[in-house]
């Protein structure tokens, strides 16, 4: 017990030993630094060094167990209205040292506190930079965290009884909506949007009420007929979690909005515009989670850093006529924007609102809030 | 944008002599530059004054200069080599204020000659403090409240407004030159004159302070599409108020939330566009409110700096080959990412470990300046630390800084360079971090994360198992940590962790955090599951780098490191290099094979050799670093490549060393120890007067010292009071009036070649690393020569040495006798090897290797030329420091002039030392009795040579009565127009002013102190002055060659 005293890894008091592991059987121990028993989900991993606090708290990540590249995680606690939506919507975190002793002006709780509110289960003291190795050459997977079993045999077993993320509707359940809700815009309004919200983080809201826009905020399984009846001057389809291929519903109702209203979507809500406009969707091999991507936007030609965060993508061969792919992710040339003239709509696969991540494609909510203006203003 | 093909040849300029504030990182991004220009198919023409840097090697440009960089020389290079292109953004503050000039004086212009990288408009935006805030204003930036003055009346009206503390801060400066804070009136007058001076342009920004906040760094790079990219933030754990290039620093920022963070980096770009810069990187600093999201832009570098080396080296990013692709036109994703090579270079690094950044101080060689920490850069190195915890960080960070702790004294209060350890100490008494916040504004973040590491300490039980030992090594203890918090010897320590498996593992930077497999093998060791080495089952050799740069021991160290790693490549070995340096070559990651960034510890440099089963490892171009390792790493059964520990011990242990120059029948000055006092006296007296007294095994005459009589040696004897049975102080024989040789040799234990024999301009008596030197010698004949060549040919095979060594001689009339035989490559290696177009490191190497030297036959060096080394010194940086040469090095550079003739030669060197000598006008004269019958001849040679004389009163009445006509000065204070008053109104173009007398503000050490602080060059000794007088007449009579290529001399070569 010698280092009970110096050591915050796990061998402090009310510190428990927890095992991660993988659908292939891989093994990881730590200990966890809030929360304690077992939970089961898609391990992803990301690669932003800041924004600890938004990337938990967004919808998008629900249900996935997330790690954490960047080794030193709870630095400036937990800072009120940095929070992407109510609660933690990550299943679980893996860092690979939490930092107790956070230091920030506009902080106001460590990281473990909020967590252990949620029951949520933090792990600390693992090779986080081996497991995302393994994720990165083997692809993302499922896995379990424990603090109740220490058996590879039964964790592998749950992790591949657990429910795979293709075919997965996420989605549906993740809005936090009940009944369509009304956002006044910042100061004057300039025009008013209709929001899909598949699993929307705050702070996409917040970029478009803070250019005039009101936003009137829709679960995501509102009907084609209720959305028109708004009739909105602009149609936003918000980022969410899970498969888009799953959503068939929501692809139903988009097919008899596009065309009526001009819509711009963001990840999720971009992939289903694909989808709509008759584009195909894939699971990626692990995903894009982080805030350094660059992207081309192939109109401008200007490279933008991107904020990311999503397991699934639009397939760029044979994109249907009239849809024009408007943005490519450097890294791996994967289609990152979509437009169709004919439907007025478009949309990009990164997050715009970043949050966490670089504020280089601001630009989105100018534009698409100008464009509707000008609608609202005829 | 694809590369420029209207462009052919590009000039790039280096930034000269390595000074505190520009050191060997100008070296490591002017080689990235070189190399990446040609890669890229242009002729590449370099200039740079520096003889101990891989970029003047002569493969590394087309067309190299070592030159002084002045208008003047270049101007020349550029009527010769008709570049279209100069890129100045690589060659820090140097190459910058070079540019301006350049283009001021119409040369540009002239021979239409286009900058490239920075254009001059912004250079000024960013560089004239003035310019500088009224551009952030324009963007909605807020800088501190301040006012650009010309003269000290404008700062005391802003002082009369806002109060003080104030921030003194010159325009077109770096590492703070000139810079100050002041807390009064008086203060504020002074250090604003003093910042009028440093500055080129004559004008400083006073500045509300803003001290204690928190201080960041980005480093950011932009195209020519206006890609902007953040490569890395950097967050000073020491606040506002410690210049950058003196706070430990961490990357990436540790305190910042996501909006915060976003915060400064869009302003970064804002601020880079605003200031317009083109290409390149850029260094953007902010000062942050602690207590609100308020923040300050402090200053913008349109160049790569101190702090884009560290970041390169931080993240893997290599922000200087970049930036030279940049400058020639490419947009960042047109040039591929070498880590990842599957990624374009438009990115934003991901680090998924914590670097730390300490400087390296000297202020034990300059007892009179306080070692205080202000806003004037005064560290001469630093080293960086890669963990996966702040923790393993820092504490790996502490152990490679290589301290002698005798000469660290904590103090929590002011900022100091030990203030980290009072820190510790202070955690240890129990203090609580609020209190030490209160103290030294450092974050609670860091307090509270050292605070870890005490605690973990005190809580290691004797009886540990193997699960805390492996916690304790995760945090990052040392071996030698665990054994002292334990009572145990390290050694012991060392055995139960590897018997109990607990070994490192090495992980490598990728730029990518993992997210994409990395190419590029650079590794740093840390405590988990997963090791990334990729061995593949080639035989390796280990190289140890030299450490973090400090006076004695700097680049030239570095330079034959890098060598020796060429070698081993060329030679078919993986060639693997440790070290801990990050403005280094050495340390880019593709100078060797493999490069692990680590400390020099025994611990680290061990499980690197276990790690790559290496065949061996080569101790001998690191400097003392290595050496020092040599018997403990022997002990543990490494293989050492070169000379044995034994021998090396032989060479540094005076009486065993003794011995041997008698067995060799080489002559030496007669030596003796002293264990006490009374026996220093004793031994004094049996040698006669003056005598050289040191502590024994001390380096770059560490507290060494001349005494005349035994009143000094007393003296000496109470300031150095440890004179113990286990200290004993050494004691020789002064050799007054002796000139000193240098040589450098390789030995492969049958032959022995001669790199080269230095003769030293100034006496012996001047630390050899203070001297300037020539090559070959001018005043020694044949016979001496060849004698020096057998006593060393005798002397590397008596000590054994296998590889490089370097011996020091005394010569007067026809004796010659050995002061010192160091068993390793010395400073003046890479200054040989440019001098004689034979690359020494590379040879001894090979020799290292099983070569033997009849086989390789190194070619002959070139005849018809000579080469002269000049030092710098930094003592414009260490207030009240007496500019005086002698037995303790101080100087933290070189530069090296060549010409036909040794006039020409010296005077170039001096040049690009900064001591331009003048072509006319007044020189001042004021020797010590003992030199005032010699001191004639020289003010005869001055006045044949048109110089006006003037001279203090004694020296005046000798010249007089030799017939000279001089102006009497009146001595300090007598009348108002004293010499001080004299040399302030520029009425002094040359000073000869030698020593006398003790103790500190004697006459002759204001008149230095003013010579400096005017930039009127000051020579010490009357040896130099006879070579000014040479140099001034070669210039004169116009008896020197113009600009010379090496390429070109080289090939002259018979
Ligand atoms: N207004 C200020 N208040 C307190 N410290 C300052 C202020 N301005 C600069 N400094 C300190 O002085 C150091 C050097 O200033 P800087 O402008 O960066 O000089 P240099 O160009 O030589 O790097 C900075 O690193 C910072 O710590
Ligand atoms: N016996 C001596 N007589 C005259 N000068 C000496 C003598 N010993 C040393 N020196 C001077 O002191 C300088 C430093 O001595 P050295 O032994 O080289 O110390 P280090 O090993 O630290 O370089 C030499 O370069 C030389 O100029
Ligand atoms: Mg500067
Ligand atoms: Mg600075």
């Amino acid at each position: 017990m010698g280092l009970e005293r110096g050591l915050d890894h796990g061998l402090r008091q009310g510190r428990e030993r927890a095992a991660i592991v993988l659908e292939d059987g891989a093994t990881f121990r730590g200990w966890t630094f809030a929360g304690t028993g077992e939970v089961a989900g898609e391990v992803v991993f990301t690669t932003s060094m800041v924004g600890y606090q938004e990337t938990i708290t967004d919808p998008s990540y629900k249900g996935q167990i997330l790690l954490f590249t960047y080794p030193l995680i709870g630095n400036y606690g937990i800072i009120p209205g940095d929070e992407e939506s109510m609660g933690i919507q990550a299943a679980a975190v893996l860092v690979r040292e939490y930092t107790p002793h956070h230091s920030n002006w506009a902080a106001d709780k460590s990281l473990a506190a909020l967590l252990e509110e949620h029951g949520v289960i933090g792990v600390e003291g693992l090779d986080t930079r081996a497991l995302t190795r393994h994720l990165r050459d083997r692809g993302a997977m499922r896995g379990v965290i424990s603090t109740l079993d220490s058996d590879t045999l039964s964790l592998k077993q749950k992790a591949t009884a657990h429910p795979s993320m293709v075919g997965l509707d996420l989605a549906s359940t993740s809005s936090q909506l009940t009944e369509p809700t009304l956002l006044p815009a910042y100061g004057e309004e300039t025009c008013r949007v209709a929001a899909l919200d598949y699993g929307v983080k705050s702070s996409i809201y917040r970029e478009l009420r803070s250019r005039g826009a009101s936003v009137l905020a829709m679960p995501g399984s509102t009907s084609a007929e209720d959305i028109l009846a708004e009739n909105p001057d602009g149609l936003f389809l918000s980022n969410g979690p899970g498969d888009p291929a799953a959503l068939e519903s929501a692809v139903e109702t988009l097919r008899s909005v596009l065309g009526e209203v001009p819509t711009f979507g963001i990840c999720l809500g971009h992939q289903l515009l694909g989808l709509a406009l008759g584009c195909e969707t894939y699971k990626m091999p692990f995903g894009h989670h982080g805030a350094n991507h660059p992207v081309r936007n192939l109109e401008s030609g200007k490279i933008e850093i991107t904020s990311q965060n999503h397991g699934f993508a639009v397939r760029e061969e044979d994109l249907p006529n009239g849809i024009r792919m408007t943005h490519r992710n450097l890294y791996d040339g994967t289609v990152e924007g979509l437009h169709s003239d004919e439907k007025r709509a478009w949309s990009v696969q990164y997050h715009p609102e970043s949050s966490p991540g670089p504020r280089d494609s601001g630009y989105l909510f100018d534009e698409f809030v100008e464009a509707i203006s000008e609608k609202a203003t005829v | 944008m694809p590369r420029r093909n209207d462009i052919s040849t590009i000039l790039i300029i280096g930034s000269g002599p390595i000074v505190i504030g520009q050191a060997a990182e100008f070296d490591y991004s002017g080689t990235q530059a070189c190399r990446a220009l040609r890669e890229e198919g242009y002729r590449v023409v370099l200039v740079n004054s520096n003889p101990a840097t891989i970029m003047t090697d002569p493969e590394v440009a087309d067309a190299t200069y070592i030159e002084p960089l002045t208008v003047e020389t270049v101007t020349e290079i550029i009527r010769r080599e008709r570049p279209e292109a100069v890129l100045p953004t690589l060659g820090g503050q140097t190459a910058l204020n070079l540019a301006i000039e350049l283009h001021e004086s119409g040369t540009l212009d002239e021979y239409d000659v286009e900058l490239l990288g920075a254009s001059v408009e912004s250079i000024n935006k960013a560089e004239d403090r003035q310019l500088f805030s009224d551009a952030m204003n324009r963007i909605g930036m807020k800088t501190p409240e301040s006012r650009t003055v010309k003269h000290p009346d404008e700062a005391e009206e802003l002082a009369d407004r806002i109060g003080f503390p104030l921030i003194i801060r010159p325009s077109f400066t770096l590492g703070g030159k000139g810079g100050a804070v002041a807390d009064d009136h008086a203060g504020l007058r002074t250090s604003v004159i003093e910042g009028l001076d440093a500055s080129p342009v004559g004008s400083v920004l006073v500045e509300k302070s803003v001290a204690g906040w928190k201080e960041f760094e980005l480093e950011v790079m932009r195209d020519l599409d206006d890609n902007v990219v953040v490569i890395c933030s950097i967050e000073n754990i020491d606040p506002m108020g410690v210049h950058t290039g003196d706070s430990i620093t961490v990357a990436p920022a540790q305190t910042l939330s996501d909006r915060q963070y976003q915060t400064l980096r869009s302003a970064s770009l804002r601020i880079i566009r605003e200031i317009g810069v083109q290409t390149g990187g850029s260094n953007i600093q902010f000062a942050v409110d602690p207590g609100s999201d308020d923040f300050y832009v402090i200053e913008m570098n349109p160049r790569v700096s101190r702090s884009s080396a560290l970041a390169s080296k931080a993240t893997g990013f290599p922000i200087a080959k970049i930036a030279a692709k940049l400058a020639i036109g490419y947009a960042l994703d047109e040039i591929s990412n070498d880590i990842t090579q599957a990624t374009p270079a438009s990115f934003e690094p991901a680090l998924d470990y914590i670097v730390t950044k300490i400087p390296r101080f000297a202020f034990e060689k300059f007892p009179a300046a306080t070692p205080r920490l202000t806003t004037r850069m005064h560290s001469v190195g630093e080293v960086m630390a890669i963990g996966r915890t702040f923790t393993e960080s820092l504490l790996k960070a502490l152990s490679s800084l290589e301290l002698d702790m005798a000469d660290v004294l904590p103090i929590l209060d002011e900022p100091n360079p030990y203030r980290i350890f009072a820190v510790f100490d202070a955690l240890r008494a129990g203090m609580d971090i609020p209190e030490i916040h209160d103290r030294t504004k450092i974050d609670p973040f860091f307090l509270a994360s050292m605070a870890r590491i005490v605690a973990a300490e005190d809580s290691l039980s004797a009886d540990f198992d193997h699960e805390e030992l492996n916690e304790a090594k995760k945090m990052g203890l040392s071996d030698e940590a665990i054994g002292q918090a334990t009572g145990r010897s390290t050694e012991v320590i060392r055995g139960v962790r590897q018997a109990l498996g607990i070994r490192p593992t090495f992980k490598s930077v990728d730029t990518c955090a993992g997210e994409f497999p990395a190419q590029t093998p650079y590794y740093y060791s840390t405590y988990e599951t997963e090791d990334e080495v990729e061995r593949g089952d080639n035989r390796s050799v280990v190289v140890l780098g030299s450490g973090p740069n400090r006076i004695g021991q700097g680049i030239e160290f570095d330079y034959a490191c890098v060598h020796a790693s060429y070698a081993l490549t060329e030679s078919g070995y993986d060639a693997v290099m440790v070290n801990s340096n990050p403005e280094t070559v050495s340390t880019d990651y593709d100078t060797s094979t493999r490069l692990y960034f680590e400390p020099l510890s025994a611990e680290h440099v061990l499980e690197v050799l276990h790690r790559e089963k290496a065949e061996g490892v080569i101790l001998q171009f690191g400097g003392q670093s290595p050496l020092k390792l040599a018997s403990e790493l022997q002990a543990s059964g490494v293989n050492i490549l070169g000379t044995s520990p034994d021998a090396i011990d032989l060479a540094e242990d005076r009486s065993r060393f003794g011995r041997l120059l008698t067995e060799l029948g080489i002559p030496h000055p007669s030596f003796g120890t002293a264990i006490n006092p009374e026996e220093a006296r004793e031994t004094a007296r049996s040698l006669g007067f003056p005598v050289v007294v040191r502590p024994s095994y001390v380096l770059g005459g560490r507290r060494m010292e001349i005494v005349y009589n035994e009143s000094d040696l007393d003296l000496y004897l109470r300031s150095n009071a440890d004179t113990s049975p286990s200290h004993p102080t050494l004691i020789d024989k002064f050799m007054e009036d002796y000139i000193e040789i240098d040589v450098d040799a390789v030995c492969d234990g049958q032959d022995v070649y001669i790199g080269g024999i230095m003769e030293h301009v100034e006496e012996a008596g001047v630390h050899s690393g203070d001297s300037s030197c020539v090559l070959p010698p001018i005043t020694i004949h044949r016979a001496l020569l060849e004698r020096i060549e057998e006593y060393t040919r005798r002397l590397a095979i008596g000590v054994g040495v296998r590889g490089l060594m370097n011996v020091q001689f005394v010569v007067r009339g026809d004796t010659v006798m050995v002061i010192e035989c160091n068993p390793r490559a010395s400073r003046t290696v890479p200054f040989v090897s440019k001098a004689t177009g034979v690359p020494l490191a590379k040879l001894a190497t090979r020799v290292l290797m099983g070569e033997k030297l009849r086989d390789i036959r190194p070619g002959r060096a070139p005849s018809g030329h000579f080469s002269v080394k000049a030092p710098v010194f930094p003592f414009d940086r260490f207030a009240d420091v007496d500019p005086l040469l002698g037995p303790e090095m101080r100087s933290t550079g070189e530069a090296m002039g060549v010409d036909r003739s040794f006039g020409g030669a010296f005077a170039r060197a001096l040049t690009a030392a900064g001591q331009t000598l003048p072509d006319a006008g007044r020189v001042y004269i004021s020797v010590s009795n003992r030199e005032k019958r010699a001191v004639v001849l020289i003010a005869r040679a001055f006045a044949d040579l048109g110089f006006e004389l003037a001279a203090s009163e004694g020296t005046a009445e000798v010249l007089k009565n030799n017939g000279l006509a001089v102006a009497v000065v009146p001595k300090i204070g007598e009348l108002d127009e004293d010499v001080l008053s004299l040399i302030e109104e520029g009425g002094v173009d040359l000073i000869l002013n030698t020593p006398w007398g003790r103790g500190a503000r004697t006459d002759g050490y204001l008149i230095r102190r003013k010579a400096l602080l005017h930039g009127v060059p000051c020579i010490t000794t009357l040896a130099a002055a006879a070579a000014a007088v040479q140099g001034i007449e070669s210039r004169i009579r116009g008896n020197t060659g113009g600009v010379n290529a090496l390429q070109s001399l080289y090939a002259s070569s018979p």
